[in-house]
């Protein structure tokens, strides 16, 4: 990943070093993958309820992930991704009511909910930025008020999912563990590589100045239409993940507007624009949630009021404070100049 | 005659939907802020006017006098305090921000107020309608806020069209950096344009608590329904605005009258056809906000 680069001054020709990755990527990346392996092994370790806590916060994490793709890099601000959310669940929920496995349904959840979103993007693309974000909003409500109107899908009032219940729970709690992680990882392991490829290059430019971009030759539109689908992909993965985790889904839980706050609050105080966000983002979100479970309606206002604040006076969020305070990347999606000052001979200087 | 009915109870709630619409078109108009808390701030509105109506009897058509005022002052406190600041941090932000405050709005309402859903009494207007034919009848109550919605309206445009303030509005939503060298104080127009919209949503909200009734998570559905109305009309264009509201209104007063359950749906299918359609919406935008 290392390429030597000319400088551009002739008259004094220095040798700049690019780099994709610092030290500090590498450990951190490290510190990743032994995190992935650690938490591989909890299940063994731990009680349930440690492990549904944290299926809870994976899930999370994943939709926080998928939403600050579209926001952090496209400059769409979608408050309608739960449409997409309730589609993965009941795309699951339909092919285990036909027989088959719910944890073998998952990647038929995440294909089924990446193809609708091809044909709805054509329509919510015609709304500007501004009117994108309740133009979503209207799918996500018309999916809902579509699907209650099928009765053997529990209408209104819900359904369990079957195809679980002689799994013993145990086996199962470990299974459905597993399944999130997996899908955790591979959320974040997409948006790497997304970001990283080429198209990551158009979508950083887009989001830095959206006309320039264009006026260089970036197909924006299309660009943006990829991370809509693998946005909404990432969103049925969730989806179906909840559906497998409480065995059952209430139609208007499942399209509530309560998972794109989750979302916007978690990516908003993480740090939009960055992969480390969103994680970083879950556990804020997770600490303020249980220190004021027992008040109810408070936690929502405290991270509401935070959020609030996060985006007018740090928006770049918590990672963002941290990031640019210390020079570290774990994900590495940007490049990094080094110039060959001997005065400096460790610092690089960001270029994302 | 049910037919007929249900179109008139449909042009009669498009008036409704019209008065909301008309606060989130001349905030995105002149401030190019399309305010996600629009719904709650319409139900905050109503609180307020339940608190008013407790607190001195007035009787509650008459409580506007006090609420409307009161929000437009709050309404240019907002654009001043938190919705120009996010806008000079990003156009975007302010999407963020006023999606937070509609959180927050809620949540604080459901903790101060409880979860109970609400609605004015006034008195004998309540059963009271006009009798057309024998058959069709209209309430007072409908007719009241239709005409609230078109007197909105016309003293919008015609305030808009004929003052000093009006124009100035108007100058910093075409283009606020030329009104700024002509002598405009821009981030007081949006506060002024603001106090108008807050105005206007209070008057809104206290609607809604005649029509209908209100509690807690009552404005994302009137958000909705407003932004559908502005669409459907036509971005940017005050009257497309009553045209938006009453075709919405009338989609789902019919496909309520076609399946009971299905009337919210058919408003928003009639929504996404004319996005497929005629993005620009129905009518051609004529004033500039």
């Amino acid at each position: 990943m290392t390429t030597g680069l000319a400088a551009s001054d002739q008259s004094a020709p220095r040798a700049v070093r690019v780099t994709r990755a610092r030290r500090s990527s590498l450990w951190g990346l490290t510190a990743v993958v032994a995190a992935v392996i650690g938490l591989a092994t909890l299940p063994y370790l731990v009680y349930a309820d440690v492990t549904d806590f944290l299926i809870n916060a994976f899930i999370l994490l994943v939709l926080a992930s998928m939403w600050n793709l579209l926001a952090g890099y496209c400059g769409l601000i979608s408050v309608g991704q739960q449409a997409y959310v309730g589609v993965g669940a009941y795309s699951v929920l339909v092919l285990a009511q036909n027989g088959i496995n719910p944890y073998a349904a998952i990647p038929a959840a995440v294909l089924v909910a990446g193809l609708i979103a091809i044909p709805v993007s054509f329509l919510v693309f015609r709304l500007r930025a501004e009117y994108f974000a309740i133009g979503t909003w209207v799918v996500a409500e018309v999916f809902f008020l579509a699907l209650i109107r099928v009765r053997s899908l529990g209408g209104g009032t819900g359904t369990s999912l079957p195809g679980l219940s002689l799994i013993d729970p145990a086996l199962r709690e470990a299974f459905t563990y597993w399944c999130a992680l997996v899908i955790a990882a591979a959320a974040l392991l997409a948006s790497y590589l997304l970001l990283s490829s080429r198209m990551g290059l158009d979508l950083t430019a887009i989001r830095d100045n959206e006309v320039a971009a264009r006026s260089v030759g970036v197909r924006v539109t299309t660009a943006q239409r990829i991370v809509y689908v693998v946005s909404a992909a990432g969103c049925g993965a969730g989806g179906a993940l909840l559906i497998i985790s409480q065995l059952n889904v209430l139609a208007s839980a499942i399209f509530s507007v309560q998972w794109s706050a989750k979302m916007i609050f978690i990516s908003l105080i993480g740090g939009v624009g960055s992969i480390e966000g969103p994680i970083l983002g879950t556990g804020i979100f997770f600490a303020i949630q249980q220190s004021l479970a027992q008040l109810g309606a408070w936690y929502l206002i405290l991270v509401g009021t935070v959020g609030i604040f996060v985006a007018m006076f740090l928006p770049r969020g918590v990672w963002g404070l941290i990031s640019s305070r210390f020079h570290i990347q774990v994900f590495p999606v940007g490049y990094w100049l080094h110039e060959p000052h001997p005065a400096l001979p460790q610092r690089g200087r960001e270029k994302s | 005659m049910n037919w007929v009915n249900a179109v008139i109870q449909g042009v009669m709630l498009g008036g409704l939907y019209a008065l909301f619409a008309c606060g989130l078109s001349l905030l995105f108009g002149v401030v190019r802020v399309v305010n996600l808390a629009h719904g709650d701030f319409a139900v905050l509105a109503a609180y307020l006017a339940l608190v008013v109506i407790t607190a001195t009897h007035v009787p509650a058509l008459l409580t506007f006098v006090i609420v409307a005022p009161l929000f437009a002052l709050f309404g240019y406190g907002v654009q001043r305090l938190i919705i120009q600041k996010s806008l000079e941090v990003s156009p975007l932000t302010t999407l963020l921000v006023t999606f937070g405050l509609s959180v927050v709005i809620q949540n604080a309402l459901l903790v101060f107020a409880s979860a109970d859903s609400h609605s004015f009494d006034v008195g004998r207007l309540t059963s009271a309608s006009l009798r057309v034919t024998p058959e069709l009848s209209i309430a007072y109550v409908s007719l009241l806020i239709f005409f609230t919605a078109v007197i909105v309206l016309v003293g919008l445009q015609l305030f808009l069209s004929n003052t000093a303030m009006g124009r100035s509005i108007r100058a910093a939503a075409d283009d606020q950096e030329a009104a700024a060298i002509a002598g405009v104080n821009t981030r007081h127009v949006f506060g002024v344009a603001a106090a108008i919209a807050f105005a206007t949503v209070a008057l809104a909200g206290l609607a809604l608590g005649t029509y209908s009734s209100f509690d807690p998570s009552a404005g994302p559905p009137r958000l909705i329904y407003a932004f559908e109305a502005v669409i459907i009309g036509g971005v940017g264009s005050l009257w497309g605005t009553l045209v938006g509201g009453i075709i919405l209104g009338v989609a789902q007063t019919v496909g309520g009258q076609i399946d009971p359950s299905g009337g919210v749906l058919a408003g928003h299918l009639v929504f996404l056809a004319v996005l497929a359609l005629r993005p620009q919406g129905l009518i051609r935008a004529r004033l500039a906000a």
